[in-house]
């Protein structure tokens, strides 16, 4: 069906058909550099002087090719930031893949008085916008006075509804017979949880894994409202800070791009690899709406 | 939960109900002490949630009645309870904060007028481009398109401030159409003021110059968005393009190819095939791509911070951002509490909706799937 199609469309007009080819790769081509040019530009004038990157802000050859700007961030606050944000990042991820998978199991297998109820509630917080929580989370850890800690940069991001929501679906979509075999052996539930469920679980926590590391990696207004020590500032945080806070605006831009650079590379790399997964994320976050 | 899921789950609840003896015997049983695990799986979650998003959000209703400034904790005595005066002042007392308020939902507003409808279409426009089925690469076009959604959105910003910079690559690019680009981040005229000024409407007719609703005049409401305002709707529309392209694309997978041909083989146009076959098919996910759009664009927060602040002239200035500025620079915390909540309001309908329409399409999904 569709080879004979395919011919009769190109015999009907051979010419149109190639004409029409061409616009498809045109378009592609078009957006592909609108949607990668700015990376360019990004890395290339990093690696520029002040003066070239302000005269030849497209030009994607750094002439003369510096590395001052990155010189100088190593000399700076950023291998703070940097480890900072590995620290958060690394902690919440772990936390979230454990305790997210714990809750998306337990609601999606075990029977306990009031499960329906806790997942009402994972299903309205996932409806809670994040931008509207910054005065609220600022007066919670003020109040139990861990304000400008560590602790306050991890522990409110250490779940997310919405990792339990995807945990949940998945382990609803996997049949219960192995488990029920482990536990018919005598594993305890935890056990069970443990060693029989979540191995079956590798693409789930694959998923969630890189969601989690992506979402506390570029994690922002959060750390606006946690901490306001330069000491805890992670890369974001560290980065706005570059640009909208005592430099000014206007000025030093390899500096800032170098440092915007560095902060996206890793998630970057993760993408590169693992570019399926995300594509998961994403139609998973379709479908819950 | 399916039917034959229920049916799974019920059978060892009833063989553990007939045999009680059996489960305290042997300390549990299969299904025996799932109560007790069921609640500890869950507690973490519960707790964090409860301590770090409910219990703040009741705290922060309160501060929203109150005059706190950020001295001491905002739930001792001494504190002015001012009742529903926060709210008050941004609908009805004339005064510089419900100006600002008024400002900043004018801001959004245009804001959400423009980037819904440009993102949608584009992300539509990319999904046809990329499920052509005679085109080659187009998984690395997928990805490319993809890929901004998922970098830093603080680190994608300061690209564009660069990019949008008075002599930056933007400006470079129209120079080359003979365009003398204007300086983005310190211009504040709205695009309607400019093109009635193009046809010689420079100040604003007596008609306008009066009171309009909320404290603003009819021309300041009528000012479109500007021209900085612009350029952070163009990052914005770039960096979510890819995500609602990816929704579009599952879409247009499940479309039959044998419908498209058929249609074709009956001598439709392209225009038409698209226009009476695919569109029509994509329908829930184009209602799915607005509502996600109309829910998110209201949250813009990021980018305000890192490129704007809100400048020039309160022209980028959005409820977000306002309500971060009215507590943790102007210190009224009371106030901006209730800007959160206002923007709250706002933010839920639009979810709620989105919810009410997308749950009796899931109710019907299954039901086709049966039959």
């Amino acid at each position: 069906m569709a080879i004979l199609s395919g011919q009769t469309a190109r015999r009907r007009g051979g010419a149109r058909a190639w004409a029409s080819t061409i616009v498809g790769y045109a378009i592609l081509v078009f957006f592909g550099l609108v949607f990668l040019y700015p990376f360019v530009i990004q890395a290339a004038n990093s690696f520029k002087t002040e003066p070239d990157a302000a005269a030849n802000p497209l030009s994607p050859v750094p002439n003369p090719f510096t590395t001052a700007s990155f010189q100088r961030l190593l000399d700076g606050d950023f291998p703070l930031w940097l480890g900072n944000s590995l620290l958060v990042t690394v902690l919440v991820t772990i936390g979230r893949v454990f305790l997210d998978s714990l809750a998306g199991y337990a609601l999606a297998r075990l029977r306990f008085k009031g499960r329906g109820a806790v997942f009402a509630a994972v299903i309205a917080v996932m409806a809670v916008p994040g931008v509207v929580l910054l005065i609220p989370k600022f007066l919670v850890l003020n109040q139990l006075g861990i304000y400008d800690t560590y602790t306050a940069l991890i522990l409110p991001l250490l779940v997310d509804a919405a990792g339990v929501f995807i945990m949940k679906q998945f382990f609803e979509s996997v049949p219960a017979s192995m488990e029920e075999a482990a536990r018919i052996d005598g594993a305890g539930v935890f056990r069970t949880f443990w060693s029989v469920v979540l191995p079956m679980a590798r693409p789930a926590l694959i998923t969630l894994t890189i969601l989690s590391f992506q979402g506390s990696w570029n994690e922002f207004p959060h750390t606006l409202v946690a901490v306001q020590d330069p000491q805890l500032f992670t890369l974001p945080r560290g980065v706005a800070n570059l640009v909208s806070g005592s430099l000014g605006a206007g000025t030093q831009y390899p500096l800032k791009l170098g440092a915007a650079l560095l902060a996206t590379i890793p998630v970057a790399v993760i993408f590169a690899i693992f570019q399926r997964y995300f594509i998961r994320g994403a139609a998973e976050g379709a479908e819950k709406g | 939960m399916t039917t034959a899921a229920r049916d799974r789950d019920d059978r060892p609840r009833g063989g553990g109900r007939r045999d009680p003896a059996t489960r305290r015997r042997t300390g549990g049983g299969i299904r025996g002490n799932e109560g007790v695990a069921g609640w500890l799986f869950v507690l973490p979650v519960v707790v964090i949630l409860g301590v770090f998003l409910l219990l703040p959000i009741l705290m922060a209703f309160w501060v929203s009645l109150t005059g706190w400034e950020g001295q001491g904790s905002p739930f001792k005595s001494g504190v002015p309870f001012v009742g529903a005066d926060n709210y008050v002042r941004l609908f009805t007392e004339d005064g510089l904060a419900r100006r600002d308020f008024m400002t900043s939902i004018r801001n959004n507003g245009y804001y959400v007028l423009v980037v819904v409808p440009v993102q949608t279409a584009l992300a539509l426009a990319l999904a046809l481009v990329v499920n052509n089925r005679m085109l080659r690469g187009k998984g690395f076009f997928r990805t490319a398109f993809y890929f901004p959604s998922v970098t830093s959105s603080v680190a994608i910003s300061v690209v564009f401030l660069f990019m949008f910079a008075n002599s930056g690559a933007v400006n470079g690019i129209l120079s080359v159409f003979g365009i003398d680009g204007p300086a983005w981040f310190s211009d504040s005229r709205g695009l309607i003021h400019i093109v009635l000024g193009a046809v010689g409407v420079d100040s604003p007719p007596a008609a306008l110059t009066g009171g309009g609703p909320f404290g603003l005049t009819w021309w300041d409401w009528l000012s479109g968005p500007s021209v900085a305002m612009c350029a952070i709707m163009a990052l914005v529309v770039w960096t979510t393009s890819g995500t609602f392209m990816l929704m579009f694309l599952a879409a247009l997978q499940n479309v039959p190819v044998a419908l498209d041909e058929a249609s074709e083989l009956d001598g439709a146009s392209r225009w038409q095939r698209f226009r009476y076959v695919t569109l029509p098919l994509l329908k829930p996910t184009m209602f799915l791509v607005v509502t996600l759009g109309l829910i998110g664009t209201w949250q813009v927060f990021d980018q305000i911070y890192v490129m704007s602040q809100g400048n020039p002239a309160k022209t980028t200035l959005t409820p977000a951002f306002l309500s971060y500025r009215t507590a943790f620079k102007d210190f009224e915390y009371g106030r901006g509490a209730a800007i959160s909540f206002v923007l709250f309001l706002i933010i839920i309908v639009l979810t709620l909706l989105q919810r009410y329409v997308m749950r009796d399409r899931d109710e019907k999904r299954p039901r086709k799937r049966r039959s």
